[in-house]
């Protein structure tokens, strides 16, 4: 029986991963046939768990966009974009959505619905201009949701104090707003019960994915945060709050609970333990990451995983007696650790360096993405001036081939192996 | 007598340096690196062997590095010129903080630690703004030789201002200029200055602390060793062997090689 139970649980994660991903798509390709309604969402605060209790399909305009960079044909969508007369300044994935739509939806993994509403939060910039291209392209409901930030620099978002019961009574207010326009798109009558259903699923996702964070402090790590955790990425986000979810992360749990004990790491040989600030480096993903693989470095974590889950790298899990106020508190408490995440991510890399062992941190600023890549720099000389720790600052684009270089990417790479290398043999010597 | 053999294949030229045990240059050598970068590391490394007559096998270890450092194909291993150079500028000014490499696509920001290891690089970005390739440019632009540049801009009394740090556009602003009326060296001494100015923030970048090495071809121009020294207000170590730093420092590590694998003398007696 134990036999049987391990049996395939390595790499199950990504395999069903994959087929979830395809699910997905046929989904919302379904969607686009039949003409049936779908929300536009985003990866910081899409609100699936109330959008799940209207049965919407849930479109990720990011994650098509970044789909189409790791398949290789961003370029096209880009230029048709840039044809339309969007400059080459303005974020990858939004240009790529316009195309997308300019094309009626057509999408390398199917035909992606038009909205029927789209939900918004005030974590990234450009999300609010972006849900002002479908409204005029579409005349629909676009609702913003505006989530208080930090009202101080740092990662301690978990108070009680008079102003975050403010903040968070604000956050229920908008989420009620939000359930009168569902019930106004859809025709439907919103459901608490349901609401409970699908909040205890999202539960199971958090609790999962917060351990399964802790547990890649294992040496050797068990999965790459680039490669693997985006794959985790993309199903935490389109199958938040669904039985499907739930299931995928307690099995992504279990998976890297039996690697843990087995030590079953992600390199055979894993020399140095890296952390990667930014957002991946998709029209090369496989190869930027084997450009460091193939020193042994592997990415133990990363601030994408902590802002591109929306937060969910906290692990909050709503009270189903007080669903709706929870469900404020929670996406309080994740949208504001997201942006945290993104604006201060110096202190969310210092928090990783302390508990997973960390010989490098690598930032990776991209060109089309002032949001996530501002303060980079500086975040990085704090981060230096408190750790000492060695760090790499390269320079690519989550969507736009044209500005990435790979022979210059490499020789930085390159170097700074040498540097960790040459740093950890003079350790050894004066151990 | 061993030797050992640094081969630095860059984007416009590639260079060769042979060293000794002792870790003395014996000879070195220039050559353009052109379309076959394989043919010009060979015939880089073949030039500086037959300047000393030396032969080929007796150089024990040969390290390649430059951009075309993986089609030194005869070389024994690869090191990064960012490695290199901080090795090469360390080895000839040996109280280097901080090395300023200029080349002909790049530009890079070293910062050393005390016991001569790398702390903190950066490179221009994507484009070649900042570089060799913009006095390049600049050489084309006015019909002068680039050797020439550096001393005509020292002429200059009223230099202008060059407002554009991009490569292509240099050329038409230099244009512009030399519509306006203006005077060569003056134009000249605009864009040493020009360069200089981001060349210094990208040290800023890393941080300064003396000494400061400049190593690279274009440390054989006078007019930007002034404009550095100027902006920086110190004094820059640069010496004959500044062009050649990559392929110095290659060849210290191939040293570094050669003696690694060396018995210490009487090791053997002591073991029997």
């Amino acid at each position: 029986m134990e036999k049987k139970l391990t049996e395939g649980i390595v790499g199950r994660g990504n395999q069903d991963g994959a087929k979830l991903f395809k699910q997905w798509f046929e989904l919302l390709n379904q969607t686009a046939e039949t003409n049936g309604l779908a929300a536009y969402v985003f990866v910081m605060g899409s609100m699936a768990e109330i959008l799940q209790v209207f049965n919407l399909p849930m479109v990720f305009p990011e994650i098509n966009s970044l789909q189409t960079a790791v398949r290789r044909v961003a370029h096209e969508y880009l230029n048709e974009a840039e044809d339309y007369g969007y400059s080459p300044d303005i974020c990858g994935y939004v240009k790529a959505d316009v195309a997308l739509q300019l094309r009626g939806g057509n999408h390398p993994m199917g035909r992606i619905p038009k909205p029927a509403l789209a939900v918004l939060t005030n974590a990234c910039n450009t999300y609010i201009k972006w849900g002002e291209i479908w409204e005029r392209m579409y005349g629909i409901p676009v609702f913003v949701l505006d989530v208080p930030g930090s009202r101080q620099g740092g990662l301690l978002t978990f108070s009680g104090d008079v102003s975050f019961e403010n903040d968070r009574r604000y956050v229920e207010a908008q989420i009620r707003e939000l359930i009168t326009l569902c019930e106004e798109v859809t025709g439907k009558k919103f459901d608490i019960d349901r609401l409970r259903e699908v909040q205890g699923y999202a539960n199971t996702m958090n609790r999962s994915w917060k351990r399964i964070l802790e547990l890649n402090q294992s040496r050797p790590s068990l999965f790459n945060a680039l490669t693997d955790g985006t794959i985790y990425l993309g199903v935490f986000n389109g199958f938040r709050g669904l039985k499907e979810g739930a299931e995928y992360f307690q099995d992504l749990q279990e998976e890297m609970e039996y690697k843990a004990a087995n030590g079953i790491g992600t390199l055979t040989d894993e020399k140095y333990r890296l952390v990667f600030a930014g957002v991946p480096c998709y029209p090369i993903f496989r190869r930027f990451n084997e450009l460091f693989t193939n020193w042994g470095g592997t990415f133990v974590n990363s601030t994408y995983l902590w802002f591109a889950s929306g937060g969910g790298n906290r692990g909050y899990e709503y009270d189903l007696d007080r669903p709706i106020e929870s469900l404020a508190e929670g996406v309080l408490l994740s949208v504001r650790d997201a942006m945290n995440s993104m604006f201060h991510q110096n202190l969310a890399l210092e928090e990783i360096i302390d508990s997973y062992d960390i010989d490098g941190v690598i930032f990776n600023p991209i060109k089309s993405c002032r949001t996530v890549s501002t303060g980079l720099a500086d975040g990085r000389r704090a981060l230096m001036a408190s750790r000492g720790i060695s760090s790499l600052f390269i320079e690519s684009d989550m969507m736009d081939r044209r500005v990435v270089s790979e022979a210059q990417l490499k020789n930085r790479i390159d170097a700074f192996f040498e540097g960790l290398a040459a740093r950890k043999q003079r350790e050894l010597t004066t151990a | 007598m061993a030797y050992a053999a640094g081969v630095d294949v860059g984007s416009t030229q590639t260079k060769a340096t042979i060293i000794n045990e002792a870790g003395e240059i014996v000879s070195r050598s220039l050559t353009d690196t052109g379309s076959n970068v394989v043919h010009a590391a060979e015939a880089a490394f073949q030039e500086a062997l037959e300047s000393v007559k030396l032969r080929e096998e007796e150089v024990e270890y040969i390290v390649g590095t430059g951009y075309g450092r993986y089609r030194v194909t005869f070389g024994n291993t690869q090191v990064t010129e960012i490695s290199c150079h901080a090795r090469g500028a360390v080895h000839m000014f040996p109280q280097t903080r901080t090395v300023l490499d200029m080349g002909g696509q790049d530009t890079k920001a070293i910062r050393i630690g005390s016991s001569g290891e790398i702390l903190d690089f950066c490179m221009n970005d994507k484009c070649a703004a900042g570089t060799g390739r913009f006095l390049g440019a600049a050489s084309s632009a006015l019909e002068i030789p680039l050797d020439e540049l550096g001393p005509t801009a020292l002429q200059s009394s009223k230099p202008v201002k060059i407002s554009t740090t991009c490569t292509v556009f240099a050329e038409s602003e230099v244009i512009s200029w030399v519509g306006k009326g203006k005077k060569i060296e003056d134009i000249l001494w605009g864009v040493h200055q020009s360069i200089a100015s981001r060349s210094v923030g990208l040290m800023r970048r890393v941080g300064i602390e003396e000494e400061v090495s400049f190593t690279g071809g274009v440390a054989k121009n006078i007019g930007m060793i002034t404009a550095l020294e100027e902006k920086l207000e110190l004094k820059l170590n640069v010496s004959d062997e500044s062009h050649y730093m990559g392929a110095l420092g290659a060849a210290l590590f191939a040293l570094d090689s050669i003696l690694k694998t060396r018995v210490p003398a009487g090791h053997l007696e002591k073991q029997q």
